[in-house]
């Protein structure tokens, strides 16, 4: 996976969770990563079609997602379980969104789907013969992991091969 | 949140009416939060296009927020079909995809701005208060009791 296609991910990470929480998130861990995802608390994953075709899988911890929910909701209140799955679904929109829009205007044309909730304990595949990207950012709530699973659409792969 | 002076409707000082269209419902909250800091009201709340459309029939609220990624039938066409049938309609679009062409696409078929998310209210606050133009005006939060003269 190209950096042009990464960068903007990172970028749109820093950027949300600064904005939302109010504090720095650090990308702390990058690493590839073949095999099938297994999510380490509560994951959310958008699909986006076009010239760049894969999904973004979003994922926190429990503990993480409450204190999330807890800063965005404004709310003293513990969260119950389908806050924290909104949560986690509404930031994922927001870094992808972000993300997206860098992409873009880099000239990139394409169809962000509205998040989905993963549920799953039996790991999700990425897309076929896709490796995947796994970021790790700390936040003072806790760390948040990316994993990123994208590859050019053939025919935007074919262009770029000429380029 | 910051408390903001209180955007009231000219033509009788009452609250603006909202409606607030978007899939998450964690977004729909967040947005009646700062509704509730702009002095208004959330006349409707809906979680897509169609829905919208339906709701905006109802309620004719003042001012709608359009998410753009939803099931079903997503926040431009609800725009247009909104605009379409009530051409005075002040829909203002809110969403985290943000590049040009949407805004471009959002802005042809009648919606009055755009603003990205995460929504800084500050930022919110003045296009609506620009969209609203004559039709509303920004009062002290004690002045628009009962929907009192304030002058």
């Amino acid at each position: 996976m190209k950096i042009e296609l990464i960068q903007p991910f990172i970028n749109a990470a820093d950027a949300v969770i600064g904005e939302t929480m109010q504090c720095t998130a650090q990308a702390v861990d990058v690493s590839m990563d073949e095999g099938v995802y297994r999510k380490t608390g509560l994951a959310a994953r958008v699909t986006i079609t076009g010239d760049i075709e894969g999904r973004v899988i979003f994922d926190v911890t429990r503990d993480t997602a409450a204190k999330v929910a807890v800063c965005l909701s404004g709310s003293d209140a513990p969260p119950d379980d389908d806050l924290m799955r909104e949560t986690v679904c509404e930031l994922a929109n927001l870094v992808i969104g972000n993300a997206v829009t860098s992409l873009n205007d880099q000239g990139f044309r394409f169809k962000v789907h509205p998040p989905e909730f993963h549920s799953s304990e039996a790991g999700l595949k990425g897309s076929e013969d896709t490796e995947a990207l796994v970021m790790r950012f700390d936040t003072p709530a806790g760390s948040v992991f990316m994993n990123i699973a994208m590859q050019y659409h053939h025919r935007r792969r074919q262009d770029t091969q000429f380029d | 949140m910051e408390q903001f002076r209180a955007l009231v409707r000219a033509q009788d000082r009452q609250p603006v009416r909202y409606l607030v269209v978007d899939d998450s419902i964690f977004a729909r909250k967040n947005l009646s939060r700062i509704i509730e800091a702009f002095g208004g009201q959330v006349a409707g709340e809906a979680g897509d296009g169609c829905t919208a459309i339906t709701e905006y029939d109802r309620i004719l609220p003042d001012i709608v927020f359009m998410d753009i990624t939803m099931p079903q039938m997503e926040g431009i066409e609800a725009a247009e079909r909104i605009v379409h049938l009530h051409p005075n309609a002040r829909v203002i679009m809110v969403s985290s995809v943000g590049y040009q062409e949407n805004i471009v696409a959002a802005l042809q078929k009648g919606a009055r701005h755009f603003v990205q998310k995460p929504v800084k209210p500050e930022l919110l606050y003045e296009v609506v208060k620009y969209v609203l133009g004559e039709d509303g005006i920004a009062v002290e939060p004690q002045e628009e009791v009962n929907g009192e003269s304030v002058q």
